[in-house]
């Protein structure tokens, strides 16, 4: 009952003022709209950058690095074990690039519940034969399926199928900018030289195009077994083991984890790629800023609006006082306005701000770098919403709560009195 | 039951400024349950000062205030509120009525605060004071379509709706002509003879005092 009366009593004050309130509230869905649109927009281009390379990069790489060995034999003599060392000269050994037992650790790492999956790969360095022209390149010999499944291949072969690359015996898939400079096209041959002087002819059975050209120039793809008669190797040669957790904060540990389980190297995706995490929580902090400054500012809208009702309504707010209503009450009347214009301005500004942001999504963003990206990004989070919409609330309950105490500490005396 | 609605025991006010001005000084009276009193003296003597502190909005004085019997200096903002709502009625010299609500509305705004009837009957109660000063008819306009004397008349219909042990009225006919004047009077009137309502009246017009039971004069702050 008391506070319907109180509720009665701010409606009929912001009804009679409505343009102001609709301007108030006009405000709050103002900043609300640019806040979604903006973090949902920004989000969505942060999603995209980050997945040209994250989605791409494996959570963990298990591989052998080529590196000198971290114990020379003097190291190891018994003699000379409480000697220091110095050793000139250390070279890398030569050890072998592929992964032993690789059946064994593909079964088991693909057993392990927080794996969701694991794509194994070749990767070797070839020239392909111009003319006379060398060009170097990087020949990756992949599970076209394993791959796909986790590492969205098939957006990135822009043209062709990428599926023919298993079909098709002794197939390549050149990137666009190798292609492009060898001036070869669908169905055409290439010649690739190993680095141990095997040649082999490959048919072009599509283009790659990862949208950084400095990897296009580089990469092209084939089958693993076609990759492995490159190399003259059996088939269980595999250089890389490509990892793909279910939660991607755990890589660090688990790299740490199969590093000393399996006796190789492991990088996780942190490590190989932090750049790109400081990217992105600096393009989100950005976005916030500007999405909080706009509901502040909109804040001291609602705060000059009822600051102006105040003073409006001292005879109103004087004869309540007089007739029995405590400042507490009054307190709460306009603070109650405030509360609708920002509940009102939230609706409307969530609803906006979604509108908006599927405008944005539908806008044609083409552009070579980027083949799998049709229109512009949108992040759709509802993570977004809630926070706006709690930040909304806030800003306005604080905008109407300062007057609001201005207006619970009007002497009536003074205003009666006054006339 | 002392009968006293109000009591003032030695009230004493300063207004604050460069020079401390003595504005009451040892005021003593009490107005018993039935009286028609009235405050008078020439303005600037603390006439309507006196009232508002009596009706407890001005609680920047010094002495004891006592209102049926309880006892007003050490109540809260919130609870001497409530005392205002239930057991004081005040007419003003201008009407105060929130424009944005109907005539009836705002005669049952305060019963709303006090939550004792239903909405309901509250209406129907609002309905019964405007019918005693013969404005039923215009209970669903809005205030501003009223004339100044209909407006005080709805003011004081709203002092009436809870049912107060005493009605203020502070210049309550300083804004009227002549024949509303005489209306607005006849009014106070009926409510003291016929209804038994305990009234006082702050005014400056001898005229009205001397047709009331009771006679309060000030002058320079203190009772005659």
């Amino acid at each position: 009952m008391k506070y319907r009366l109180l509720a009665d009593i701010a409606l009929a004050l912001s009804l009679a003022r409505w343009k102001q309130t609709l301007i108030a509230a006009v405000g709050v869905t103002f900043s609300i709209t640019m806040f979604i649109t903006l973090l949902g927009f920004m989000n969505g281009l942060n999603d995209m950058l980050d997945g040209l390379i994250l989605n791409r990069t494996p959570h963990i790489k298990l591989y052998n690095e080529l590196k000198p060995s971290p114990f020379q034999p003097v190291q190891l003599t018994a003699a000379y074990k409480d000697h220091y060392h110095f050793i000139r000269s250390v070279k890398p050994y030569g050890g072998r690039l592929e992964i032993y037992n690789v059946d064994p650790i593909m079964t088991a790492i693909s057993k392990d519940e927080r794996v969701l999956g694991i794509a194994p790969k070749i990767s070797t360095q070839v020239f392909y034969t111009v003319g006379s022209m060398d060009i170097s390149g990087v020949i990756n010999g992949v599970d076209v399926e394993a791959e796909n499944k986790l590492y969205f291949f098939s957006n990135y072969v822009t043209e062709g199928n990428y599926i023919d690359l298993k079909n098709i015996p002794n197939s390549i898939i050149l990137g666009k900018s190798a292609a492009d400079k060898m001036l070869v096209k669908i169905g055409d041959v290439v010649q690739v030289t190993t680095v141990n002087g095997e040649q082999q002819q490959l048919k072009v059975v599509g283009y790659f195009q990862s949208g950084i050209v400095d990897i296009d120039k580089l990469q092209s793809y084939t089958s693993l077994a076609t990759a492995q008669k490159l190399l003259g190797e059996s088939r269980n040669y595999i250089t890389d083991l490509q990892v793909k957790l279910k939660d991607i904060d755990m890589a660090p540990a688990m790299a740490k984890e199969y590093r000393t389980i399996y006796g190789i190297d492991a990088e996780d995706i942190q490590t190989a790629n932090s750049q790109f995490e400081t990217g992105s929580s600096v393009r989100s902090i950005i976005s916030y800023a500007v999405g909080i400054t706009l509901l502040i500012v909109a804040g001291f809208g609602i705060y000059n609006i009822l600051n102006m009702m105040i003073y409006e309504k001292m005879d109103s707010i004087a004869i309540l006082k007089a007739t029995g209503f405590s400042g507490s009450d009054v307190k709460t009347i306009f603070v109650m306005i405030a509360l609708t214009i920002g509940v009102f301005g939230v609706i409307f500004g969530l609803l906006f701000g979604y509108l908006i942001s599927s405008v944005i999504d539908q806008i044609p963003f083409e552009t070579a770098a980027l083949p799998s990206i049709k229109t512009y990004p949108i992040n759709y989070s509802i993570k977004f919403y809630i926070i706006g919409a709690t930040f909304g609330i806030f800003t306005t309950y604080l905008a109407g709560y300062l007057p609001s105490r201005k207006a619970s500490k009007v002497d009536p005396v003074v205003i009666i009195r006054g006339k | 039951m002392s009968g006293k609605v109000i009591e003032a025991i030695k009230i004493n006010k300063h207004f604050a400024g460069v020079q401390r001005q003595h504005v009451l000084k040892d005021l003593s009276f009490s107005i018993d349950k039935g009286d028609f009193a009235s405050i008078v003296g020439k303005s600037g003597c603390g006439k309507s000062t006196l009232l508002y502190i009596l009706s407890t909005m001005d609680t920047d004085y010094e002495g004891d205030l006592f209102i049926d019997d309880q006892p007003m200096r050490l109540k809260t903002e919130a609870e001497l509120a409530k005392v205002r709502n239930e057991k004081i009625g005040f007419v003003f010299q201008f009407h105060y009525l929130l424009n944005e609500f109907s005539v009836v509305r705002n005669v049952m705004i305060p019963g709303l605060k006090l939550g004792k009837y239903s909405e309901k009957q509250l209406e129907e109660r609002a309905m019964e004071k405007l019918k005693i000063f013969g404005i039923d008819d215009q209970a669903r306009k809005l205030p501003n379509q009223l004339s100044g004397g209909q407006k005080q008349r709805v003011a004081i219909a709203r002092a009436l709706i809870n049912d107060p042990i005493i009605i203020m009225g502070d210049e309550p006919t300083g804004n009227l002509d002549k024949k509303n004047s005489e209306i607005v009077f006849d009014l106070f009137q009926k409510l003291a003879r016929e209804y038994q309502q305990t009234l006082l009246i702050v005014t400056h017009d001898m005229e009205f005092a001397q047709a009331t039971d009771h006679v309060i004069e000030m002058e320079d702050g203190r009772i005659l």
